[in-house]
């Protein structure tokens, strides 16, 4: 009886090195320009090559402009983008380019190429890598050393991690998405409560998931201090990858299809911790404080200090409240924003887009908001002009941009001045963050586009139930 | 490259008493656009370390006169959390940081120390709250990774760290030189296994 991660992990053993520790073979690597020029410098200073360049693909997506995709304005972020170009063509590693179709962010596009496939394992030097645990693909992220040795080695050593499985049960409500399981489930263990761990989420719930969602919920993992997030491979997953450009065609498609139907986790198979969520009780949720498990349903309000009991979270939290200029007790619904951004690795897919579209659309975003809609890849961007969703936003007063990791990074000029607040679809609420001395919030796209339109924090459920009112 | 071997370690210690210090802390994002890894230090901790026109925060741990270039950082719990950026640790070396003590640590964080010949010591909470409490008294520390203990002032701690992590530091050894010398057949033995298994991992190659 064997787990999902049980099985992608004995497949991919190079050498048993005692221990719990097992040399894995690294078969798929996402390289961008931030993580890479140091892993390329090794490889220069130490004469190698890579093992398997093929096995490799480059794509520019943190530093990179969305305003505009003629010029990089910023002499940094310029040579750093040259620099993958040169790197790539040097150790011919695929590259796509930057004005190409084929540009976006690395966990957005590595699947939408079909670089990502079930049954892999694939790394990249970003902690986000998390994503691609949607596909039953053995995923996570690693440092530029890492980068390095899987350029060189095709291998990591790795420390086997324990099992977590996550029973998903119930359907969700309206406006009510996989980004809120995420933030509620961060929410009760904790951002370390996965340490340690490979988390697979499971339940009829997450079966009925889009493979955004999954990919959403498993990027997510990472932020409850878990490397590993899995979903088993199924025929959603495969609806996704059949005909994608890099995934199997013909004889090798259906070869590894039936490979990929090997790999669920055996019924009976032993887990070491089991977690249960029902998405009955589950509202859209908001983070207020600094770190991701600093997170409560809309409906509630900013927790006191005072009343938590346990010491290090009362400090995390006094730290938190101070940082974010709220007030203990505070309701959630009251807090004004300043910004708004809808994208990231997390929320940038089609679907997310979608989403938003169908809240903001007849409506207009608050007076003194600033809100952007950064698509996750070329791709994607062109999809939702195709449906006219760029429409819908940019007549809501929303900023339609180009494909990267924006405001979620904050190393171009997409970025928040001290004591500005953002409704944000990303991933991280740490201090400074979105730009020094800046105030995340992290919450689902519909969530984020609510808060657009109202200019605070808002119930989205409320604002389409007044809508309804109002039609009727 | 090899790195510089660890051993023993003595100097003073900062005290950085706060949990969940990430990556974006250590390294704010903006600074990675730098694609060097050397020289790195001024930008550690740096919107902690200074106002926005430059001058420092003398409030910062630190910024202390006394613990300037300590070669020792004892601080709280999931340190090191978030983004997987190898900058937080290069910054922190470049700064003269060889040695954190905490009660935990993002998983990539702690594997990117090592690959850096940066000891991360993890120990409980009252230990590392005994030791913080020596660091802010201003007390030497003592590390010795051969016989794994910490000695600060009247302080003896021992410390568990893995033995082939530990051979690494103290020989400094590079990850991928011992993988390519000692693992290269055992490698090649695996793609040939999984070309067999798997054909359409290398018959669908990413194409330029």
């Amino acid at each position: 009886m064997k787990t999902l991660y049980d099985k992608l992990w004995e497949s991919h053993c190079v050498a048993d090195l005692g221990n719990g520790e097992a040399l894995i073979y690294i078969d798929r690597q996402l390289v961008h320009e931030v993580s890479s020029p140091q892993a390329f410098a090794a490889m220069r200073a130490a004469h190698r090559r890579l093992r398997r360049p093929e096995t490799h693909l480059a794509v520019a997506d943190h530093a990179v402009p969305t305003r505009q995709r003629s010029s990089i304005d910023d002499p940094l972020a310029r040579s750093q983008v040259a620099e993958l170009e040169r790197n790539a063509a040097d150790f011919n590693v695929p590259y796509l380019a930057l004005q190409g179709e084929g540009q976006g962010i690395v966990h957005v596009i590595g699947p939408e190429q079909g670089l990502t496939l079930p049954g892999i394992t694939i790394v990249c030097g970003d902690s986000h890598t998390t994503t691609h645990g949607a596909f039953g693909a053995l995923a996570f992220g690693i440092g530029s050393t890492e980068s390095s040795t899987v350029m060189a080695a095709q291998c990591l050593k790795q420390k086997k991690a324990k099992r977590m499985r996550v029973n998903v049960t119930g359907s969700l409500g309206p406006h009510v998405s996989a980004k809120d399981i995420a933030l509620a489930f961060i929410a009760r263990i904790g951002a370390l409560g996965a340490v340690g761990y490979a988390v697979e989420y499971s339940g009829p719930a997450i079966r009925a998931l889009s493979m955004a969602g999954r990919m959403t919920l498993c990027k997510m993992t990472i932020e409850a201090g878990s490397r590993i997030g899995l979903v088993a491979p199924d025929d959603t997953s495969f609806a996704f990858v059949e005909g994608r450009r890099l995934a199997p065609k013909g004889a090798q498609w259906e070869a590894a299809r039936a490979w990929w139907r090997t790999l669920p986790t055996d019924e009976g198979a032993v887990f070491d911790r089991e977690v249960d969520i029902d998405l009955a009780d589950i509202e859209p949720q908001v983070s207020w404080g600094t770190t991701p498990d600093e997170v409560a349903p809309i409906t509630g309000r900013v927790p006191d200090p005072a009343l938590i009991p346990d010491e290090a979270r009362r400090a995390s939290a006094e730290k938190a409240i101070r940082y974010m200029g709220l007030t203990p007790g505070q309701k959630l619904t009251d807090i004004a924003i300043t910004h708004v951004f809808i994208g990231s690795c997390t929320n940038s897919r089609i679907e997310d887009l979608r989403a938003a579209a169908e809240i903001v659309r007849n409506r207009h975003v608050a007076a003194g908001v600033k809100a952007i809609v950064v698509p996750g890849s070329a791709a994607t961007r062109a999809q939702a002009e195709s449906e006219g969703l760029d429409r819908i936003f940019t007549e809501a007063g929303f900023e339609w941009r180009f494909a990267g990791c924006s405001m979620c990074v904050g190393m171009n000029d997409d970025r928040m001045r001290p004591g500005e607040r953002s409704a944000s679809t990303s991933n991280r609420n740490f201090e400074g963050r979105q730009g020094p001395g800046a105030r995340t919030h992290l919450m689902s796209p519909v969530m984020a586009a609510a808060a657009g339109i109202a200019g605070h924090l808002t119930d989205v459920r409320d604002l389409t139930s007044i809508d309804v009112r109002t039609l009727a | 490259m090899s790195l510089k071997p660890f051993t023993t370690l003595s100097g003073p210690a900062a005290f950085l008493p706060e949990d969940n210090v990430d990556t974006d802390i250590i390294f704010p994002a903006r600074f990675l656009l730098i694609t060097a890894r050397e020289g790195l230090g001024t930008y550690a901790f740096h919107d902690r370390r200074f106002l926005p026109d430059g001058t420092e925060i003398p409030d910062f741990p630190l910024n202390r006169p006394q613990v300037r270039g300590a070669p020792i950082l004892v601080t709280g719990a999931n340190f090191g959390s978030g983004s997987s950026r190898e900058h937080a640790v290069w910054s922190m070396a470049d700064i003269g940081i060889r040695c954190i003590i905490a009660q935990s640590y993002s998983e990539i964080f702690h594997g990117n120390c090592f690959r850096n010949g940066v000891l991360p010591i993890t120990l409980p909470a009252d230990k590392v709250a005994a030791l913080g409490a020596a660091a802010a008294a201003g007390i030497a520390f003592h590390i010795d990774l051969p016989a794994q203990t910490i000695l600060a002032g009247g302080l003896s701690l021992d410390f568990e760290i893995d033995p082939e992590r530990k051979q690494a530091l103290l020989n400094g050894w590079d990850e991928t030189a011992m993988l390519l010398a000692t693992q290269g057949d055992a490698i090649t033995a695996f793609e040939t296994a999984q070309r067999q298994t798997q054909p359409w991992l290398y018959e669908s190659e990413p194409a330029q």
